[in-house]
């Protein structure tokens, strides 16, 4: 059963078409590579799906429900939870403290708390905090400012803020980009093993061959806006049209 | 201890601890000496210290975590004090019924113009506040309201205050001044020893207890995860919204409360003195709040503490030198150098205060943009260096919450 459908959807920037009559469907409990050269309407699908942009014609369902016209933290409180191309982490705080921001929020929008007692009384939220950061293994950073840590432990730390919200849906715009080798196969493994270990179903947009291919169940292939091809793994490598894709954009 | 961590008890014993002896230390130098000048120990400037306390550690609880810039703060300090003449006016003298209906009509003020201003973010909604303050400003000086209402409100430019006429339905055979069940606040103890002379106004101690308490509250807001919650707030709103989380009332809940803390001054002021004017509430005023906060440290827990002290004492030092004292203070010099100094000097002080203190602020902010508080911790952090007491502390300067 596929948990999230996509159908139909364009959007246009001015004159710029970055989206044409794009149709996704991501089933449960897979990992979905979207795949394509820069420019071709990658990030912009996303920012459709989770209420950063509103598409101009089309529907996009999470779970049987319509996401458009909702806005994003109406979105993420169905449960799609989204790592940014850019990470999107609260810098001035530390890695810890970031962590602990979406162990306190609760699926309904609510947060955990009551004024006036301290954060540090709260051990269950401070226990899933600290798995969340053993997971990524960044337990070490905890007390750096998250404004400071490389471009690569930011992403992965906004990866573990992402998991700790337990999402549905998780959808991830180029998760590896800036990341060292090592680091790289580490998070192949983690978000092989969670989804293993915990179900949640993912959309990933990599550029990292060796990451798709490791992943993927399915792959769409997007270019100019529309999806090419959408196949599984085997079927994509080596595909005509997509080699065409990859050399016409590449100049 | 009270739920608070080994530094952050500290800090408030050592706030407390000061508070109460201030009658003390700010008479440090004796009566007579040439230094008596510079002394601070009497009940007007005390009361003051710790009630602009308050009004600067209830904005920095808004500005300091959320980053919010409010410009229209004076406005809820200047309606909490109409709102204690009022109780005077109607009930009698005693300060409890005037502090409680100076704190909600400020929450009742804060939650409308919040839940307005908060729809923008950025200078848009420091303009909004302005613009409100300016609003309920000129509403106060013309007593436009009550013309409207055929009544008086705020007793327009000549300010509200009690006549011997007004209703005062309790007030029987009870003092005819603010008081606490009985206790006068302009009441107060002298104490003479040698050639020291110390003065403990009751006002100022009703005063300073509220401060420790608004200041315990403070420290509390900052270690939950409300203030964890707000601070994110400041550091990036699109990932909150991408967590599932509505910042809107969170940081209408911190406006409101950072008005009450405004409306609770406002209060005191009039409790101190039963009188309440429309000057309060203009710009400048709201103005002066943020000079406060930024002065001392937004953000840390005693940065505006150190800087509504330290804005309210030189205010007291500046304004009143003049030049009788200046050429006293330069007498010893060649008369034409003499002269000339005074001459240059005497613009910044008396009625030139403001050029003093407009001087000050734009060099914190240049060389100091972390206030009194940075500048603590770079003194402290220089002499652990000298005295090679191993390196200093990773960020000192940079823990937000300190
Ligand atoms: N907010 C916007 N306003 C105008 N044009 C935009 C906007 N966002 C994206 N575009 C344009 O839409 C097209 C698709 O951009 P998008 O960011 O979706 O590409 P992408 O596939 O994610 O590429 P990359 O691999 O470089 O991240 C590009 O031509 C881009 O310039
Ligand atoms: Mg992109």
């Amino acid at each position: 059963m596929s948990i999230l459908e996509v159908q139909n959807v364009n959007k246009s920037f001015g004159g710029l078409k970055a989206l044409q009559n794009v149709n996704l469907k991501v089933e449960e409990g897979t990992i979905h590579a979207i795949i394509g050269p820069n420019g071709a309407g990658k990030s912009t699908l996303l920012n459709c799906l989770v209420g950063k942009l509103t598409p101009d014609t089309g529907s996009v369902t999470f779970d049987g429900v319509s996401l458009l016209g909702k806005k994003p933290y109406e979105i993420n409180q169905t449960g799609v939870s989204r790592v940014f191309q850019t990470p999107e982490i609260f810098g001035d705080l530390t890695v810890y403290e970031n962590v602990l921001i979406p162990c306190f929020g609760k699926r309904d929008g609510s947060f955990e708390m009551n004024a006036l007692m301290s954060v540090n009384s709260q051990k269950d939220i401070r226990a899933k905090a600290e798995q969340m950061l053993e997971d990524v293994n960044m337990a070490d950073k905890r007390e750096m400012r998250a404004s400071s840590l490389s471009r690569g432990d930011k992403r992965r730390l906004e990866m573990a803020m992402c998991l700790a919200q337990d999402p549905k849906l998780l959808l991830l715009d180029e998760p590896t980009a800036g990341m060292a080798r090592a680091d790289t196969n580490n998070t192949i493994a983690l978000l092989a093993e969670i989804q293993e270990r915990r179900h949640i179903t993912m959309a990933v947009i990599e550029h990292d061959m060796h990451v798709v291919f490791s992943l993927a169940q399915r792959i769409s292939v997007l270019a100019q806006g529309t999806v090419i091809v959408e196949d599984l793994p085997e079927n994509i490598k080596g595909h005509p049209k997509v080699k065409e894709a990859y050399l016409g954009g590449a100049h | 201890m009270f739920g608070l961590n080994k530094k952050d008890s500290i800090l408030m014993i050592a706030v407390a601890a000061l508070a109460l002896l201030a009658p003390f230390i700010l008479n440090i130098f004796p009566n007579d000496s040439a230094l008596a000048f510079f002394n601070a120990g009497y009940p007007d400037l005390m009361q003051r210290f710790v009630i602009f306390g308050i009004f600067a550690i209830g904005f920095n609880l808004l500005f300091g975590l959320t980053g919010y810039l409010s410009f229209g703060h004076a406005a809820f300090l200047g309606v909490g004090s109409y709102a204690a003449v009022w109780m005077f006016k109607l009930l009698n003298y005693n300060v409890v019924p005037a502090i409680v209906l100076s704190i909600v009509v400020a929450a009742a003020f804060s939650l409308v113009i919040g839940y307005i201003s908060l729809r923008r973010s950025g200078i848009y909604f420091s303009i909004l506040t302005l613009a409100f303050a300016q609003m309920m400003f000129v509403t106060a000086y013309s007593d436009l309201l009550g013309r409207w209402l055929g009544i008086t409100l705020t007793n327009g430019e000549t300010g509200l205050q009690v006549y011997n006429d007004d209703p005062q339905i309790l007030l029987g055979n009870g003092p005819n001044v603010p008081h606490l069940f009985g206790l006068e606040m302009r009441a107060k103890e002298v104490w003479d020893i040698g050639p020291w002379e110390f003065t403990l106004p009751v006002g100022y101690y009703l005063c300073a207890v509220l401060m420790l308490a608004s200041f315990y509250l403070a420290i509390r807001i900052f270690r939950s995860p409300f203030g964890l919650m707000l601070r994110a707030i400041k550091s990036n709103q699109t990932r909150l919204n991408y967590t599932g989380l509505n910042s809107k009332p969170y940081t209408l809940a911190v406006f409101v409360i950072s008005g009450m803390y405004a409306g609770l001054a406002g209060g005191l002021l009039a409790c101190m003195d039963p009188l309440a004017g429309a000057e309060r509430m203009q710009w400048t005023a709201s103005g002066e709040v943020v000079i406060m906060t930024i002065l001392g440290g937004a953000g840390t827990l005693i940065g505006p503490i150190l800087g509504s002290g330290a804005i309210k004492y030189l205010e007291n030092v500046f304004s009143k030198l003049n030049e009788g004292l200046l050429h006293d203070w330069f007498g010893f010099m060649p008369d034409g150098l003499e002269g000339a100094l005074v001459w240059v000097v005497s613009k910044f002080t008396g009625e030139g205060w403001h050029l003093t203190l407009g001087g000050l602020f734009m060099l914190v902010i240049i060389f100091l943009p972390g206030g009194l508080v940075e500048g603590g911790n770079k003194i402290r952090s220089w002499i652990q260096n000298r005295t090679g007491r191993g390196s200093p502390p990773a960020d000192t300067a940079s823990t937000p919450a300190e």
